[in-house]
């Protein structure tokens, strides 16, 4: 199988890249620092990847977007999976008072998504085949007083993403939307951890299971998909009220 | 955060902080201010306050394979990639680690940092004898290669150094091949401490071997025991051997109350075990997995003792001395009533030149023992048997040894320090363990 992995170096997709690796897949891999590309090829190498291809871009450069997703067809042929895994977690009290900042991490977390997904839907349509999966939030499901900014762009693209997998549908081509809960993971490092966090590696076995199973939305873990309908449920009046 | 080691005690509060490469340890060290103390801490089994500071490096993302060699047989990894997840690699390419401690958790860099040893060492002495290199960042940030031949002062002070060198971060390690991931078991009884230090010494050609010891008998029967020698099974040749196995078996969800582990709940299950393996097979086949690290199948087995933690013991005692001091040891723990389920007994080979290497040529004792207040005059009282036979206590599993005690058994601690001061001279890798050692 081959697989295009987007955002690559994070938590997630590091650990996902991994389990792909030791089923000797073909790679490749799309992230902003070379240096850790380098390390995680050699890495996926090891682990048993059957090839492994990268190409540094800053995902915020939409125009560039698409001379990677060439360099990636270039090298694995056709595309069986692509997984788009970036995204960054703002501070939102900043990015409530700086719209600056709020479009920045909506950039980042929205519109390069869709900037994606709209040259990959083109591809993968001519293929005729395939699966997309990117990684929204549970934050996305409902808006949050302490985390709307990033719940919005993540919204935008779980909506998106209901959308096109309709228009896609016919073309055989699948799209996952995969909302992961609290991960313990280098981006949310600053953040207190309790019991509901899990580790990138049981969120990227969920990720692997639900691309083969080619699920419409999944929760990882799948506990979070009660907490979420739960958090959905509570009426307005009450809500506007929770500080969390 | 509240963190404590495998033993649970101490505990402290400290800030985590979690590099995902090179670069971003780098600006980490930079950053530090010079006079506060950092450490290094990997899967965090260490079970006394080794890998405890005010602030922890965690080497949780340099966890990445470099490259490996399967015709050399070596393998370049980050030093946060567990044994485990080598001998995930390995074992199916018929490739094992030369030596493994009594459990697959730990990673490469304390695996390093406290030059951890098998049921081999008799054999094929520690960890570090088969590092070939590894890249350590100093306090200046600077990044440098140590081995052997090359910064080979260094190389032996940050081995069993505890990480107070500096950041190890990736190492080259040496490998072995094997055709079978099987062990050939063979045990044996003895009855009382003598004819287990005979069946030691009479089996010094097998290439694993350790015994069991049941540390509540008295009297005659103190220091009976059970031995376990092993050896590759390499006559039945298959592919199947060659599979890696992790069986995570039922953990243990939460602390117990720490009264259900008392001297007659102990003797119980001593008592039995050694009934059952007494009458048990003498010959048998397992699996590396059951024989290397048994523990390893009951997750978090350390919340056995309770919510207040537990201590560690584990001495050794040269040659020449240790019959004597071991059954002294056993003879005071016995009358006092403290056993634990964990006494385990092997024989060390020759020592390395590693500066705070612990094993040395011998015999090395591993108590448990729940954390209670009476159990600390205990424990000096055991300090100065060992002290008296010439030993040494294992840093790895110390919480609470004195600096007196440390230096008399450690006589290359100035030599050590003299490293340190030479590639940080302002202290700033320190733990609770190495500010009471003196060490920083």
């Amino acid at each position: 199988m081959n697989i295009l992995i987007i955002g690559a170096t994070s938590a997630i997709a590091k650990a996902t890249a991994r389990i792909y690796a030791e089923r000797r897949q073909d790679l490749f891999l799309i992230a902003r620092s070379e240096d850790r590309l380098k390390q995680l090829s050699a890495d996926l190498t090891v682990r048993g990847a059957e090839s492994v291809g990268y190409s540094v871009l800053d995902l915020n450069k939409f125009n560039e977007q698409e001379k990677a997703i060439d360099q990636a067809i270039g090298f694995l042929g056709t595309i069986d999976v692509v997984l788009i895994c970036h995204g960054s977690l703002p501070n939102q009290q900043e990015a409530e008072i700086s719209f600056r900042l709020a479009q920045k991490e909506i950039n980042t977390n929205g519109l390069s998504v869709i900037s994606l997904l709209t040259l990959l839907a083109e591809k993968l349509i001519l293929q005729g085949n395939g699966t997309i999966a990117v990684i929204t939030s549970v934050a996305g499901d409902r808006g949050r007083q302490t985390n709307f900014v990033y719940g919005a762009a993540k919204s935008m693209v779980s909506t998106y993403l209901q959308g096109l997998r309709g228009k896609l549908f016919p073309f055989n081509v699948a799209v996952v939307d995969i909302r992961p809960g609290l991960v313990d993971s280098p981006m949310t490092a600053h953040l207190k951890k309790g019991a509901l966090w899990s580790s990138p590696d049981r969120v990227a076995g969920k990720i692997v299971r639900s691309i083969e199973k080619r699920k419409p939305t999944v929760y990882a873990p799948g506990y979070w998909r009660a907490i979420m309908l739960i958090v959905r449920l509570v009426p307005e009046f009450i809500f506007k009220r929770l500080k969390f | 955060m509240e963190v404590s080691g495998w033993g649970r005690f101490p505990k402290t509060t400290a800030e985590i902080i979690e590099p995902v490469d090179s670069a971003s340890l780098k600006k980490i060290v930079l950053a530090q201010n010079k006079s506060d103390s950092l450490i290094c801490r990997g899967a965090g089994r260490s079970y006394g306050d080794s890998s405890l500071a005010s602030r922890m490096l965690s080497s949780r993302f340099l966890d990445s394979f470099l490259a490996l060699d399967e015709k050399a047989q070596t393998i370049r990894c980050g030093a946060g990639v567990s044994l485990d997840a080598i001998l995930k690699l390995c074992i199916p390419r018929g490739l094992f680690l030369k030596v493994v401690p009594g459990t697959r958790f730990v990673t490469v860099g304390g695996a390093i940092a406290a030059d951890v040893h098998g049921k081999n060492h008799h054999q094929d002495g520690s960890f570090c004898d088969y590092v070939q290199n590894f890249s350590l960042m100093l306090a200046s940030g600077e990044i440098v290669i140590c081995s052997e031949q090359e910064n080979s002062e260094l190389f032996h002070a940050t081995c069993a150094g505890m990480g107070l060198t500096g950041v190890i971060v990736d190492a080259t390690i040496a490998l072995e091949k094997l055709s079978s991931a099987s062990i050939r078991q063979h045990s044996l009884v003895a009855n009382n401490l003598k004819e287990c230090f005979e069946l030691l010494e009479a089996n010094n050609g097998s290439k694993y071997s350790v015994a069991w010891l049941d540390c509540l008998s008295r009297g005659d029967e103190l220091g009976r025991s059970l031995l376990f020698l092993g050896e590759h099974d390499e006559e039945n040749e298959s592919r199947a051997k060659l599979k890696y196995r992790s069986r995570g078996g039922p953990g243990i969800p939460f602390s117990t109350p720490a009264f259900l582990l008392n001297r007659f709940t102990m003797a119980i299950f001593n008592n039995s075990y050694f009934n059952l393996k007494k009458r048990s097979k003498q010959e048998s086949i397992v699996d590396y997995d059951s024989y290397f690290f048994p523990l390893d199948n009951i997750g978090n087995w350390n919340r056995l003792y309770g919510s207040k933690g537990f201590l560690q013991y584990q001495f050794v005692i040269p040659t020449d001395a240790a019959f004597e001091g071991i059954s002294k040891v056993l003879s005071k723990v016995s009358a006092a009533g403290k056993g634990s389920f964990l006494s385990v007994l092997k024989k060390f080979g020759k020592q390395n030149k590693n500066l705070l290497s612990f094993p040395r040529e011998g015999y090395t004792l591993t108590l448990d023992f729940k954390r209670e207040e009476k159990i600390f005059p205990l424990l000096n009282e055991l300090d100065e048997i060992v002290l008296d036979h010439g030993g040494r206590l294992y840093l790895a599993k110390d919480a609470r040894m004195s600096e007196a005690m440390f230096k008399a058994g450690y006589p290359e601690w100035e030599r050590f320090l003299q490293v340190k001061n030479r590639v940080d001279p302002s202290s700033m890798f320190s733990s609770l363990q190495s500010n009471r050692l003196g060490l920083s």
